[in-house]
Formats: structure tokens, sequence, C-alpha cells
């Protein structure tokens, strides 16, 4: 079929690999057209308990890294709720559905430089496979890595010793005390970085954004939208973000994020586990 | 930031063609008989708002291998929809309150349309409004399109809500529903069916439809979803950004052979007109499409079940169509409503 846009693969695929990592379970599926077209940053999606299942709605997870040779494709799955609770407990040999890639992924810098990249969580999950990205393209690397506790922290034996480590835990039980956006101004006044990427929670991100913006370094964060298809026919992952026209819409984080330039995002819309309609955002509700 | 890793940008595999041709090496004839104006090669359709506008569902099969590709409710202006979370998964199925959001009718002629058209796709618009006059207004802007030729019939969705009249969904009053039709049907050149979407949350659903072909509808949509709550036990609130919700998916698909049931049972008995009915509500596989036929259904609308798998509505038609052709079946359309001669 020509004219197709296409670049997404739905795979029924096989679970090569369950190992847990912290209080997370790293998958390894069997997905080699997806691993062939990924990008960092970029996320699959999948479903829950077979055709039969009536958990209809696809889980979303970013893709910790791809082996395009090999065939696969990594993630990182909390358990969170029922669908998390049965992907987690899939077994080498079972299979699963699953779409990808989707999204878009994290742009590069023109200019190599420092690089900051902050994950919460099983948010690192992205970073070091972008972190390999960003250092092939001459970008000297700084992660932190921060979690509530040292058994919420995800990667931070997978960070590549010529890059710098910074880890913090809400409770002190590993590295600094304190949250991962703390060590930020120090960092970013160091090393003069004008990149950052973050991935985490939404106040994670809000806090990051405002960091960077006032030392003069641009932001690109992944943010995490309750999603129910991952294709962007759903309408319900969505946010609102300014255009590059200034007009504020209600995005959707599945194809024209997950990643977003961090200042685009009305932050002022987000509370307590809800986002609201900006006044001012293009078919507001008058 | 010059790279750009946007998915539109990079080549893909491509998808496997399905074989939808009418007749095909089963001998299955899956033609559907909406009326003398609408006949389709075959009776499976996206559901409004389960597919966008087309664009994105293209990349998991070719839209134009449908029976017809139904858009996104679109009213006059661009709407923001709700904030969210706009959805909350239900056993087998899901709440959502998205609002309607969509670019509104003028930009939806000036690039959605085109789009479907380009490919080949058989559009059904599904147009709404907040008065009779908004519905009239979209109908007109959307005959006068340029690209109006791909435009197979309308869908009027007044299962929304009429802000006028206190919020009530005009396809919960008779008089509200044959109002709506009234203003829209002189702004249609005949020849383009309208197909009125209603809801099941009404009392007696008969007399709506009766209401919506005494209005100048050509076929009927059912169902549209059924409003429920869903509340967060941990923060002890609505969980939905807009408190209520449609619910959907396979959960509701006996509420949808219940409807196509009893309004076809109508015409059957000659208490109503006789019009064909597009069947809508938790399809999922070949065999529920099958079920939804034998209650009354002339054509199949698959919506939540392409969340779960995107490439649904072509695999629900290859199910169906191996369905028929295991039993010996040779026409689909000889199935419509069949259950109620047995
Ligand atoms: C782009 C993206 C990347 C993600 N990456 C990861 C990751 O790397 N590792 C990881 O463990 N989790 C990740 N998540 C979160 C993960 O998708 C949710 O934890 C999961 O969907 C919850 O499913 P459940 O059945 O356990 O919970 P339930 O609450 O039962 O889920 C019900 C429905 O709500 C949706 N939902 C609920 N919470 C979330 C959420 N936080 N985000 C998105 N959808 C949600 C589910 O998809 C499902 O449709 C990511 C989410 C997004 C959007
Ligand atoms: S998750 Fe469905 S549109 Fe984004």
């Amino acid at each position: 079929m020509t004219g197709r846009d296409t670049g997404v693969c739905q795979a029924t695929a096989r679970v090569a690999g369950n190992a847990p990592a912290a209080a997370y379970r790293h998958l390894t599926l069997d997905a080699p057209g997806i691993a062939q077209l990924a990008q960092p940053g970029q996320f699959v999606a999948l479903t829950v308990g077979g055709p039969t299942s009536a958990l209809l709605l696809r889980r979303s997870f970013s893709i910790h890294r791809v082996d395009p040779a090999a065939g696969t494709v990594e993630i990182v799955v909390s358990d969170a709720g029922p669908g998390t609770a049965w992907i987690t407990r899939l077994d080498d040999g079972e299979s699963v559905d699953i779409v990808g890639p989707l999204g878009r992924g994290f742009t590069l810098p023109d200019a190599p430089g420092a690089a900051v990249l902050i994950g919460g969580g099983y948010g690192s999950a992205p970073m070091f496979w972008l972190a390999n990205v960003l250092r092939e393209n001459g970008f000297a690397i700084h992660h932190v890595l921060g979690a509530a506790s040292a058994d919420r922290l995800f990667g931070a034996e997978l960070a590549d010793p010529a890059d710098e480590l910074i880890v913090t835990t809400d409770d002190g039980s590993q590295g600094e005390r304190g949250w991962v956006s703390d060590p930020l101004p120090g960092l970013l006044e160091r090393t003069g970085a004008k990149a950052v990427y973050a991935c985490g929670p939404m106040g994670m991100l809000r806090a990051v954004t405002e960091i960077a913006t006032a030392h003069g370094a641009r932001a690109e964060v992944a943010v995490e939208e309750a999603m129910a298809c991952g294709i962007g026919v759903c309408m319900t992952c969505v946010l609102p973000v300014v255009g590059a026209d200034g007009v504020t819409r209600m995005s959707r984080s599945c194809v024209d994020g997950p990643i977003f330039d961090a200042t685009t995002v009305r932050w002022d819309a987000v509370a307590g586990g809800r986002v609201a309609v900006p006044a001012d955002c293009l078919g507001a509700p008058r | 930031m010059s790279v750009d890793w946007s998915t539109s940008d990079v080549a893909g595999d491509d998808v496997p063609a399905v074989d939808l041709t009418t007749v095909d090496v089963t001998g299955v004839d899956l033609t559907a008989d909406l009326g003398p104006n609408l006949q389709l090669p075959n009776p499976l359709m996206t559901a409004s708002g389960c597919a966008a506008n087309g664009k994105e569902l293209h990349r998991f099969g070719d839209v134009a291998q449908l029976g017809a590709f139904v858009t996104k409710s679109v009213k006059r202006d661009p709407q923001s929809g709700r904030g969210t979370p706009r959805m909350a998964e239900t056993p087998s199925g899901m709440l959502n309150s998205i609002g309607l959001q969509g670019p509104g009718i003028d930009a939806f002629v000036e690039h959605d349309l085109p789009w479907l058209k380009s490919v080949g796709a058989r559009a059904i618009v599904s147009i709404a409004g907040a008065s009779s006059g908004e519905f009239a207004e979209v109908a007109r802007r959307l005959v006068a399109a340029p690209d109006f030729d791909a435009v197979a019939a309308i869908e009027v969705n007044i299962s929304c809500p009429n802000v006028a009249n206190r919020g009530l969904v005009f396809a919960c009053d008779p008089a509200s529903s044959t109002g709506v039709l009234r203003l829209v049907a002189p702004e249609v050149p005949s020849g383009i069916p309208l197909l009125a979407k209603l809801t099941p949350d009404v009392t007696d659903i008969v007399p709506i439809a009766e209401a919506a072909l005494a209005g100048g509808a050509h076929g009927l949509t059912m169902i549209n979803t059924l409003l429920g709550i869903h509340i967060d036990t941990e923060r002890m609130r609505p969980h939905l950004f807009g408190t209520t919700g449609g619910l959907s998916g396979p959960a509701i698909r006996p509420v949808a052979v219940r409807a196509i049931w009893q309004v076809h049972a109508a015409m059957r008995a000659g208490r109503i007109p006789a019009a064909p009915i597009v069947g809508v509500g938790g399809v999922r596989t070949g065999q529920d499409a099958l079920e939804l036929t034998l209650a009354g259904a002339s054509a199949i609308q698959v919506g939540t079940a392409i969340f779960n798998d995107p490439s649904a509505p072509w695999r629900v038609a290859r199910e169906l169509r191996d369905l028929l052709g295991q039993r010996g079946i040779p026409r689909y359309r000889d199935l419509v409503g069949a259950a109620h001669q047995n």
C-alpha cells in the first residue's frame, strides 16, 4: 500500500526476559519492527490480559532501550494497578500485544555541551539510552536520579562511568537526602548546561522547568498523562500546551508528546491530579 | 534543537493489506444495504469519537477498505473539550468525558475532509450542536465544502446535551429529536442519507426513533454511550473532571442489542416506519457484529474496541466474513433482523 503514514507497528511480542530491578520489573520483548524504528523518549502501549480481557485499555511505557540487531524492546514496569500487575507477572515465552513506537522522542540541541538528565523513580528508564545518543554527539552527561526511597531508584548502576551521577532520595536511604530538583541549580551553575531532560511526576517536571528556565537552559519533559489508546484516537491524554502561534490548545500527549518543550506546557492548569482547561485555551467553554 | 524525531518522519513497515473486497474467496457477499442512497461494500464502520478523523488509524489499516469511516462529532466552533481526567476504565468498558473536543466545522472542511477524500474513504460525517440551529449551520457549511462529494452520509449526533434546554439531551425528548432533524434535513441534498444517533438512556427508545424519522432522518445509529459516574475512593471525589462520563465497551453490548431489537421489532410490526439501523455498542469480534445484525442492524460500527486493538474494524470485518463463510451464508444482508423470525 502506498502513501500510508505508518512508522508504527502492532505486533504480538514474545517475552524474552522479566527480571527484578529495584521495586520494578525489567521486561525484554521481542518486537523487531519497533526495535528498528524507536528513538529515545518514545513509548509503547501494551494490552493486558489477552484477547478476551475485561481490561480493555492499553498501558503505556517509556522505552528503556532497544536492540535493533536482536530485535528487542525493553521497558521498566512499576506495579501500580491491575493492568501493570498482570504485565509484571508475564513469564518468558508468553506473549503480549504491543503497539509502537509511539509519540515524539527527545530532540538534540544544535551545538554540543553539557546536558543534565533527570529521572524521578522509573522516570529514569529512558535516560540512559538518551545519554548514549547525546554522548555520541559530543555531550557531557550529568545524571540526576531521584526517588522517594532507595528501592524506588532505577538504574544508578546503568550510568556510563564517563558520566556524572547524582542520586537523591526523599528519606536519605541512598545518595543525598532531598528532592531530585534540589541539586539542579548548583549543577546548572557549575556545568553551564543549556540542555535539560526530565521524566517523572508532574510536580517534579514543573520544578525542573522553573529552575532550568531561571538558568537560561532549555528543558524537555516527558509527561505521563492517563492514556486509553496511546495512538491519538481517544482524546483522553490531553494537556494545555502553547503552540508556535502563542495559542494554547488541549494537545494529545500521545502524539504531540509525550516529550514537550517544558516552557510550552501550561503548568498553571495542573493541580491535585487534575488538569483544567485554561480560560484562554482555544475553544474553552464560555 | 535541530533533530526532530517525530513519528511521522520515520518510514515504517507497511501494514499488510486486508482483503475486504465485496465477494472474496469464501464466496460471502458482505454488501451492506442502508437504503437506496447508501450501499456499502462491507458493513464495518468506525464509531464516531473512537477513531479521530482517520489519519491516526490509517497507520494500522486502510480506512478506504472500511464500509465507511465515521468522523468525530464536529460542532460549529473549535472546542477545547473538558479538563482531565477524561476517562476511567470500568469492567469490560470505560467512561469518557471528552466534551466533543474538535477543530470546528471550518477547520474540518479545510483539513480533515480533503484528507479522507484523498485516501478514498467513504466518509460519514458526525455533526453536533448545542442548539438545533447550530446543527443546521454545521450541516450547511459541510454541504458547501468543496470535498462534499467524499461524504456518503451525515450522522446527526442528537445524543449530546441541548444547552438551551437545561442541558437535556436532544435524543431524550421526541420533540427535540424531531426539531433537530427538521432543521438539518432541508440543508442537505436529497441522496445524502441522514442517520440520527440515539441514546439508550431513555424510558422507551421506540418513540424517539419514530420522532427522529418523522423529522427527516433516513436511518438510525444505535446506541450512543450510557451515562455513568466513577468515584475515586481514595480522594473521595468523582474521578472524571466533568463528573459524569459516557459508558462504552463490551459491557454495554447487551443494551445495544436490546435497543436495536426493540426498534427493529417496532418497524417489523409496522408501528413505526421501516428504516435502516446502524448498530454500535461494545462490538469487539465478528460474532458480536453478527449478534447486532441478527437483532436488526444493517451495518456495524466498532468503537471502544479500537482502543484495545487499533486494527479491530478490519479484524471484525474479516471475522464476520469468515463466520458467514463457515456457516455457508452467502449474503450478509439476508441476516438483518433474522433473530426475529426464529
Ligand atoms: C508516556 C508514558 C510513559 C510511561 N512510562 C512508564 C514506565 O516506563 N514505567 C511504568 O511503570 N509506568 C509508566 N507509565 C505509567 C503506566 O502507563 C501506568 O502506571 C499504567 O497505565 C497503570 O495501569 P494499571 O492497570 O496498573 O492502573 P489502572 O489505574 O487500573 O489503569 C487504568 C487506566 O488508566 C490508565 N492509567 C492509569 N494511570 C496512568 C498513568 N500514570 N499514566 C498513564 N496511564 C495511566 C491506564 O493506562 C489504564 O488505561 C507511563 C505512562 C505514560 C503515559
Ligand atoms: S491516548 Fe488516546 S488520544 Fe492520546
